[in-house]
């Protein structure tokens, strides 16, 4: 039982891995992306494959699987960027299908639906199953900490604020001259390189990666932990992904208690209840539990007063 | 294999990928944003088109109606209660919103049917072979089905009172209000129209192959491709690139496995966009 809720922590922590880098590119800048599982796929293959091809230390396999992913997402922005967002909704979601396809099929590279097994973890020899959870479990904790405070330091500076005003209204942070393209590829390099850092983290974790695990379905657990959280909130963002975690989990067991439900039955309830919690969540509460927290504006107590006051 | 048949077989798959592909963009034209639930209804539409025709023991045309008219009046529940008042709350929501949607529909269709691979009651036939080329009876059917039912949407866009007024919302919603055209009509009509034609497509596709639950995810991208080469929101626009798409997918077997037919569309998507955004026949993309 220790085992499995470590196991359940782990995964709470590499979902907020993903739900802080998806703060920075959909909270802050407003860009989407619904691909962002196969950025996180990205990480997990790179790194899994050079530790395991390659026989590179761990450290450096999970580098280059965030070099790469935020390459890629490099790409996939510069491509769409000067277009109406929908056109990335599109792209982002096209590659992390594609690469889904690819990685189904090309059987040389990662062995396609069967998958890549026998990925490395830092010493999981040597400290057996329990000490080894617990060590990655610290890891895990440690990436989410400092992944928090670097995206807390981006929120309050000067970068953090133009990607607010391009979301809140591009026009005008062009007009106050600045270039929108380079802040919104910036903006969507660090968010991917973050998904590629959570796919490599995942990996050397489970040791077991399959194209299966990157269904689109987990783009959807993201978005959930986000808005449960509150978009544009760090702190909303590491929550929402413990609490989404733990609704998962939870429904793991909840869904074959329905009697007279086949194993294929309780899968559909349990996506059907992901699925509808988010929809409800975005229709009625999409500020979420920690709201971004945006500071008044400074004008003195005798300016204008919001028109809503004078009644 | 020879190329004339591949390309025969493109224009074919072409022209019925083309019918979901115009309900993506007249979505797009009049509602103004990208409806990632086609898939679902697709799914729905081959669905309700299976009931009919295995359970009802219906023929294939009465069939196919009812995959429309299922998936079209899905359609216009959905949008009314569901994507509405996301496309107030802008794009990015109505795009997830969207995305869960199709999640959730596509699950209750898993929840009643399972995942098990199912084919439609169909009357055996041998091929056609004319001058070399091998034809299905059931594919020029599709076709011609295919064809029907855009050459009926194009007349009721052109030579009826409700389409001319859907256009006229399509091209500028503000004038159209001015003119007295409701708004929530034309997007209940919209959406029941364009839904519909998912839900035909849908089950065009599965009268080929086998449906599943999966059955309009897995075209998906070969949709968008369409829409996207002909320009998002052209109608005219989405049956080019339907077959463009078509084509291009049946001409990639010569030299890629046939399970990267929908990669090509995205590799399709990628190249249009990077080159000519607009797409073939869009106005504009930005």
């Amino acid at each position: 039982m220790e085992h499995y809720l470590v196991a359940i922590a782990v995964t709470a922590g590499v979902y907020a891995l993903m739900a802080l880098a998806m703060n920075v590119i959909w909270g802050m800048a407003g860009l989407i992306n619904l691909g962002l599982v196969g950025f996180f796929a990205v990480g997990a293959y790179v790194s899994g494959l050079i530790t395991l091809k390659l026989g590179a230390p761990i450290a450096v396999g999970v580098a280059a699987g965030t070099l790469l992913a935020a390459v890629v997402g490099v790409l996939v922005a510069l491509i769409t960027v000067h277009l109406r967002g929908d056109y990335l909704a599109i792209v982002t979601l096209g590659f992390a299908e594609s690469l889904r396809i690819v990685m189904s099929n090309e059987l040389w590279i990662a062995n396609g639906t069967d998958g890549l097994s026998g990925i490395p973890g830092p010493f999981r020899a040597e400290l057996g199953p329990h000490l080894f959870n617990l060590l990655y479990l610290g890891i895990v904790v440690a990436a989410v900490v400092i992944l928090f405070f670097l995206v807390d330091r981006l929120v309050n500076s000067p970068f953090g604020r133009v990607l607010r005003a391009i979301r809140d209204d591009e026009e005008i942070a062009r007009f106050a001259g600045k270039n929108v393209v380079l802040f919104k590829v910036k903006a969507f390099a660090f968010g991917t390189a973050a998904l590629g850092l959570a796919g490599a983290l995942y990996g050397h974790f489970t040791s077991y990666i399959a194209p299966d695990l990157f269904a689109p379905l987990l783009t959807l657990y993201v978005k959930l932990s986000l808005l449960t959280g509150g978009l544009g909130n760090s702190m909303g963002a590491v929550l929402g992904a413990v609490l989404v975690v733990f609704f998962l989990e939870s429904t793991r067991f909840l869904a074959p208690l329905i009697p007279g439900l086949s194993a294929v039955q309780a899968a559909a309830v349990r996506e059907l209840a992901i699925s509808v919690a988010l929809l409800l969540i975005l229709r009625f509460y999409a500020k979420g539990l920690l709201p971004e927290r945006i500071e008044p504006p400074a004008l003195s107590a005798s300016g204008a007063a919001p028109a809503a006051s004078r009644i | 294999m020879h190329v004339t048949q591949l390309i025969l077989n493109g224009l074919m798959s072409g022209t019925i990928l083309a019918v979901p592909a115009i309900g993506l963009t007249a979505i797009f034209a009049v509602l103004r944003f990208t409806n990632f639930a086609l898939a679902s209804h697709m799914t729905i539409g081959a669905f309700a088109g299976f009931l009919a025709n295995v359970w009802l023991a219906w023929p294939v045309v009465p069939s196919l109606l009812a995959a429309f008219v299922v998936a079209g009046l899905v359609g216009v529940l959905s949008d009314e209660f569901i994507l509405k008042p996301f496309r107030a709350a802008g794009f990015i929501t109505t795009a997830i919103g969207s995305i869960a949607l199709t999640i959730a529909l596509e699950n209750c269709v898993r929840l009643l049917f399972g995942n098990e691979l199912r084919g439609y009651d169909l009357p055996i036939r041998r091929d056609w072979v004319v001058g070399g080329l091998r034809v299905s009876p059931q594919q020029l059917e599709n076709l011609a089905i295919a064809l029907i039912a855009m050459a009926l949407l194009f007349a009721f866009l052109f030579f009826t009172r409700t389409g001319r007024a859907m256009r006229a919302f399509a091209d500028n919603p503000m004038l159209a209000s001015i003119k007295g055209i409701n708004a929530d009509m034309v997007a209940r009509l919209v959406s029941f129209v364009a839904m519909g034609l998912a839900g035909l497509g849908g089950m065009l596709i599965g009268l080929d192959t086998t449906i599943d639950p999966l059955v309009g995810f897995k075209s998906i991208l070969s949709i968008f491709a369409a829409a996207v080469v002909g320009g998002l929101g052209s109608l005219p626009g989405a049956l080019v690139g339907a077959l463009l798409v078509g084509v291009g997918e049946e001409l990639s077997l010569l030299i890629l496995s046939p399970a990267y037919r929908s990669a090509v569309g995205f590799l399709a998507i990628l190249v249009v966009l990077t080159l000519r955004p607009r797409g073939i026949l869009g106005a504009r993309a930005y």
